[in-house]
This record gives structure tokens, C-alpha cells and sequence, in this order.
């Protein structure tokens, strides 16, 4: 069997575990939804022995499990118990605001972070390397809850920005280009922020992959048949550091639902991270489970093409040789 | 040593030491409330008054009406150095009342201000650092422990053993860590003792990052394994755990060093997060991230600059673990190479 093949398989089995572990830890875990209703002497105990039977919670582990499984292969990822409606379509509503953020950020971030990685290295020890390299420290050390907040008491302060939410009321007679610049003011604070901490990241490790090549002899002797030097290093230099960027990039797709949990919760975005977290606090079991495994899915296939794009365009990977990475 | 990294050291050994020793730093119990002071802004130190310049340095009186806080020049009150006040236990153990700085009478040293419960922020950094910063090296110490055991299990035996821990490696690399951790925290009891939240919390953010370090020292054991002295020591019929001892982990023992310095800021911000959503160290015992949390209130983050403090605190110790380990990663690499 091929690479491919493999790792696809490996990616299922994955999948599998992940949900597998989930469900452990529910067994584990003490207490669930109905423990606030317990206490509620208006309610009685058949009553909730009633609801844990309705939602399937009185079953064993297993036969949950089984359930659970032959409905999300149908894309049915359960009841919430807080909402009282399916899980999915609440997920891929909230899922749609979340993908807009962080889409919106990674395209910046890879816009930014790939061209300064590159000029940097180019630069080596000049002052716009070094300023770069502190900045890209610092903002690689500053914890991303910090940068979040001291943005938003920027913003809140100055009222330079919308603070919270996705859109400002009354605005259904307006026309289009004024809601979309609306949705863009609100947006621009978290993309901000994602922008920021990711782009430090790219950078880094862009600029210590050129740099390794920016050593190697043929970029000398690219130099000696007189090729311009923007064209060295965009054309010849780039392709040849691409393996380190394009893992990252994986990492950047797999990180697109997941990501922006905190910044979503902080600037007050209504995506999945509030949705989930809400879902923590009230202990809504599958929505949480389908939080978790929607972004699962997202980690997973976003690794899964980062290798696919690593096996079509470096054949030492194909082969399995050694140097390859 | 290089001269940076010294540095770098000699700065986190005073990190440390202020926090470890917070209880007598600060000059009020973290949890000691003064409901006439909501949110009073830092306290001024004056050296100037009416009669000239004093060396001691003094604080006025604060005196709450309309325009908020004002401070009231009839109350002058000398700060003392070496002070009783309330009593607490140095280091966990011996119980004493002494305090480095304090007022006589009814005056308040608020060095950063106080929060919406009259609490002296100041007294709240110093102990929420002791719980976050414990949180993040109690946490690391798992993760490295069990990554470092499962890593050199995996790189020392290969074959099956290698594959299934590589496996579950992998399984927990590709899980969404923060939703997870979140996950994991739902089924958790959300109201028990913060001892035991803690714990809880320390063991289950060390229990998912084990993957990482186990990869690296799997990597290195599984080269350092087939080593000519390490052959020679098994033709001499050396023992494996020997083996592991005594020649193959001082290998590993340079990455761990560098993993530790890479993952204790990540586990702090960790732990600051996870109680900055409510979910990791209750009220009212102090950490950094349910400091934080207050700021959640856009009025509060706008008219409070100061309880940003905690927010500073941690980042120069972030920033200072994370030069750190780059420090110690640029030596590694140079050892080695």
C-alpha cells in the first residue's frame, strides 16, 4: 500500500480514538446535565430518571458509543440537552462565523509572514532582521490571552473599533456594502490578534528554513550566472524551504476551527469557542463531543493535506528517503 | 554558561524567589476584603509634603466621593519597613506575621490598587503567581515525566512497543488541545476544593502534553541505543534499566532542559486561560487568570487600568522562560552539531 493510503487509514483510526477518549472520560467524570435538577425539590426524581432515559444517558457506555457512532456517520451528531436541538446544525452555524475569522486571519498571516520570513533571512544581521526578530519574540512569548486583552482595552478605550459580537443592530434595510463593512469593522480586532500571534510563528520558521538553504552551493551558483536576487529568492530559494512552511501551513488549516477559541471568547465572537465553552460550563455532553470532534476533524485533515501537498511536490518523501524533511 | 543565559537564569531565580516568598512581600492577605475601597487606584508614594522633604517615604489617606478617589492630606501615613500584620505561613510552614512593607493605623498601601472587592492587587499578583507558575512547572514535570518514561520505553525497544506509543503519540498531537482540555474539565466536578481543581488541572493539561517531549527523547534514544559504548556496557551485560540510566539518559537530559523552559510559560498561559474562562482556580483563591477574568466586563477593563498587573506579570515571566529556552535551544544545537 502507498504512503497516502496509509497515512488516510491512519487519519480514520484517529478519528476513532479521539472519540473513543471522549467518551471514557464522560464514564469517568462524575455527575452530568441533570445534577443542577436534583437539587430542584419541584422536580422528581422519576421526572429525571425519565430525561437521562429520553437523551440515552442511562445506558451503558458501549451501547451509547455504538448509537453515537452509527448516527455521526449520517452526520448526526446527537441532541443538545441545553438547546433542545440536533447538534450539527448548531455547530456549522457557529462553525461558518468561526471559519470566517480565522480563513480571513490565515490568509493574512501567510500574506505577511511568508514575504518578511523571506526578506529577513535575505537581510541577515541588518537592522530590519533584528527588529523583526525581537518582535517575533516577543509576540512568540507573550501569551495570546495578553495580547487579546490589552488590544481590546486599546480598542474599548479609544473606541477606535465595535467591541463584541459580529454585527451592530438595526441594520436589515441597509444595503450590502454597508452591512459587509459592518461585519468587517467587528471582525477586525480578533483577526488582529490571530494575525499577530500566528504570523510570529511563520516567520520564525520561514526565515530559519531560508536561511539554511540561503548556505547551500547552488544559491552561489545562481549568483554566478547572474540571476537577480529577488528572483534567488523567490523562485530558486523558496520552492527549496518550502517542507518546513507547508507542515506549518497543515498546522495553520488544522488550527482553523480549534485556533481562535480564546480570542472568539474575549472579543465576544460568536463562534464555536463560546458555543463549546458554554456547552462546558452546562455540561451539555454532545455538544461538547461534536465540538470536539468537528475540530478534530479540521487538526486531522488539515495535517492529512499538508502531507499530501509534501508528497506531490518532494519525491524524496514518496520514496521514504532519509533527508527528507 | 554564555552571559545571556546567566542572566536569563539569575532573572528567573528572582522570579521565583518573589513569588515564593509572596506571603511576606505582600503587605495583605490576598483574600482580605475592604469593602470601603472598591477598585481605589495604586497607591502614591510622596517625599514631599508641607514641612519638605522627608527620606521615609509616605502615603495619604484615600477618600472616596463623587469624582471617585481623592487623597486626603490630614491622613499621612509613614510606609515602615519589617511590619506585623496579618498572619500567614512563610514557605507552607512557619507561621509568622512579619510583612517587608506596611502602614501603621487604619491607612492601606495599595502599590497596584485593589480590585472590586477592596483587595490589594499587589498581594493578589504575588500569590496568584504562586499558584499559576506552580501550576505550570507541577504541569510540565508531568508531561515530561511521562513523556520522557514512554519516549525512551518506545525509542529503547522499538518494534511493537514503539509503534503502539508512537501511535498514541500521535493521537494525542492531533487532538484540538484547548477544546479538549475543555472537554476533559466539563466532566470534571465544576465546584470542589481548589486544592483538588489544582491538581486536577495540573494533571490533565500535563497528561495531554506528554506527546511532544516523548517524540523528541523516543528520536534520541532510538540513535543513542545502537552507540558503540552503549553495545560495549550490553557486551558486558549490563541490565537495560542500566542501560537507560546510566548512559543513555544523560543524552536526553539537555532536551529535557530545553523542553521544560519551552513548556512551563505554555502551561502557565495554559492554566491562565483555562481560569480565565472560568473553568481552572476558583475565587476565592488568587491565579493570574481569574484575576483576569474580572476584565471580561468591558467597564471594568476601561476605567481599571491597574488590573491589567497581572497580565504584566506574566508576561515578563513568559517572556524570560521563552528567551531562555531559546537560549538553551541555540546551545544545543550548536553541542550537537
Amino acid at each position: 500500500m502507498n504512503y497516502l493510503g496509509r497515512r488516510l487509514i491512519r487519519t480514520v483510526l484517529l478519528l476513532v480514538g479521539v472519540s473513543v477518549l471522549c467518551f471514557l472520560f464522560t464514564e469517568m467524570a462524575p455527575g452530568s446535565f441533570f445534577d443542577d435538577m436534583r437539587v430542584n425539590p419541584q422536580i422528581s426524581p422519576e421526572t429525571i430518571a425519565m430525561l437521562r432515559s429520553h437523551y440515552g444517558l442511562d445506558q451503558p457506555l458501549i451501547v451509547r458509543y455504538g448509537r453515537w457512532v452509527k448516527s455521526a456517520l449520517h452526520a448526526d451528531l446527537g441532541y443538545s440537552i441545553a438547546y433542545n436541538v440536533p447538534v450539527a446544525p448548531l455547530l456549522w452555524g457557529r462553525a461558518q462565523n468561526t471559519l470566517l475569522l480565522s480563513v480571513t486571519a490565515m490568509l493574512l498571516t501567510w500574506l505577511i509572514a511568508v514575504p518578511l520570513g523571506v526578506w529577513t533571512a535575505a537581510r541577515r544581521g541588518k537592522a530590519l532582521d533584528k527588529t523583526t526578530s525581537i518582535g517575533v519574540s516577543l509576540l512568540v512569548a507573550i501569551p495570546e490571552v495578553v495580547i487579546a486583552v490589552a488590544l481590546l482595552a486599546i480598542a474599548v478605550r479609544w473606541r477606535v473599533l465595535p467591541i463584541g459580537g459580529m454585527k451592530s443592530e438595526d441594520l436589515d434595510g441597509l444595503p450590502l456594502w454597508v452591512r459587509i463593512k459592518d461585519i468587517a469593522e467587528h471582525m477586525l480586532l480578533p483577526v488582529i490578534v490571530l494575525t499577530l500571534v500566528d504570523s510570529a510563528l511563520v516567520v520564525r520558521h520561514v526565515r530559519a528554513a531560508v536561511l539554511e538553504i540561503l548556505e547551500a552551493p547552488f544559491v552561489q551558483a545562481t549568483r554566478g550566472f547572474g540571476i537577480s536576487r529577488s528572483r534567488v529568492l523567490f523562485r530558486h530559494v523558496l520552492p527549496a524551504a518550502a517542507n518546513p512552511a507547508i507542515s506549518l501551513f497543515g498546522l495553520s488549516l488544522a488550527g482553523l476551527l480549534s485556533g481562535s477559541l480564546l480570542v472568539e471568547v474575549i472579543c465576544g465572537w460568536p463562534g464555536l469557542g463560546p458555543l463549546i465553552l458554554d456547552a462546558t460550563l452546562s455540561r451539555d455532553f454532545y455538544m461538547v463531543v461534536g465540538g470536539i470532534m468537528v475540530s478534530t476533524i479540521f487538526m486531522l485533515g488539515g495535517n492529512l493535506i499538508a502531507d499530501i501537498v509534501l508528497t506531490v511536490i518532494d519525491p524524496r518523501i514518496r520514496t521514504g528517503a532519509p533527508d527528507a524533511l | 554558561m554564555r552571559f545571556k543565559t546567566k542572566l536569563l537564569v539569575a532573572a528567573l531565580v528572582v522570579v521565583h524567589f518573589v513569588l515564593l516568598f509572596a506571603g511576606f512581600i505582600a503587605p495583605y492577605d490576598p483574600a482580605e476584603q475592604n469593602r470601603v475601597l472598591p477598585y481605589a487606584p495604586p497607591s502614591r508614594l510622596h517625599f514631599r509634603d508641607a514641612s519638605g522633604f522627608h527620606l521615609r517615604p509616605f502615603v495619604y489617606g484615600l477618600k472616596l466621593d463623587l469624582d471617585g478617589f481623592t487623597e486626603d492630606k490630614n491622613q499621612v501615613f509613614p510606609i515602615h519597613i519589617f511590619v506585623r500584620a496579618s498572619r500567614y505561613k512563610l514557605l507552607g510552614f512557619f507561621e509568622t506575621n512579619w510583612h517587608l512593607l506596611g502602614v501603621s493605623g487604619s491607612g492601606r498601601l495599595v502599590l497596584l490598587g485593589t480590585d472590586g472587592f477592596g483587595r490589594d492587587e499587589f498581594s493578589r499578583v504575588l500569590h496568584g503567581g504562586q499558584i499559576s507558575v506552580a501550576a505550570g512547572i507541577v504541569a510540565t514535570f508531568d508531561a515530561l515525566l511521562v513523556g520522557m518514561m514512554l519516549g525512551m520505553l518506545a525509542g529503547y525497544y522499538g518494534g511493537w512497543v514503539d509503534e503502539s506509543l508512537m501511535g498514541a503519540a500521535e493521537l494525542f498531537l492531533s487532538l484540538p488541545w484547548l477544546y479538549f482540555l475543555l472537554g476533559v474539565r466539563a466532566f470534571l466536578p465544576l465546584h470542589v476544593s481548589p486544592a483538588r481543581t489544582f491538581l486536577l488541572l495540573t494533571c490533565v493539561i500535563g497528561l495531554i502534553g506528554w506527546a511532544r517531549p516523548a517524540r523528541l527523547v523516543r528520536g534520541i534514544v532510538a540513535s543513542a541505543r545502537s552507540r558503540n559504548h552503549v553495545l560495549a556496557a550490553r557486551g558486558f551485560g549490563a541490565s537495560d534499566f542500566y542501560l537507560l540510566r546510566r548512559h543513555i539518559f544523560p543524552e536526553i537530559y539537555g532536551v529535557l532542559l530545553t523542553q521544560a523552559t519551552v513548556l512551563i510559560p505554555r502551561y502557565i498561559a495554559a492554566e491562565v486561560a483555562l481560569s480565565f474562562l472560568g473553568l481552572g482556580v476558583n475565587e476565592p483563591v488568587a491565579s493570574w487568570g481569574n484575576m483576569l477574568s474580572t476584565l471580561q466586563q468591558y467597564s471594568v477593563l476601561v476605567s481599571y487600568a491597574w488590573l491589567l498587573a497581572p497580565a504584566c506579570a506574566l508576561v515578563v515571566t513568559s517572556v524570560i522562560y521563552s528567551l531562555l529556552a531559546d537560549c538553551l535551544h541555540s546551545q544545543l544545537k550548536f553541542q550537537s552539531s
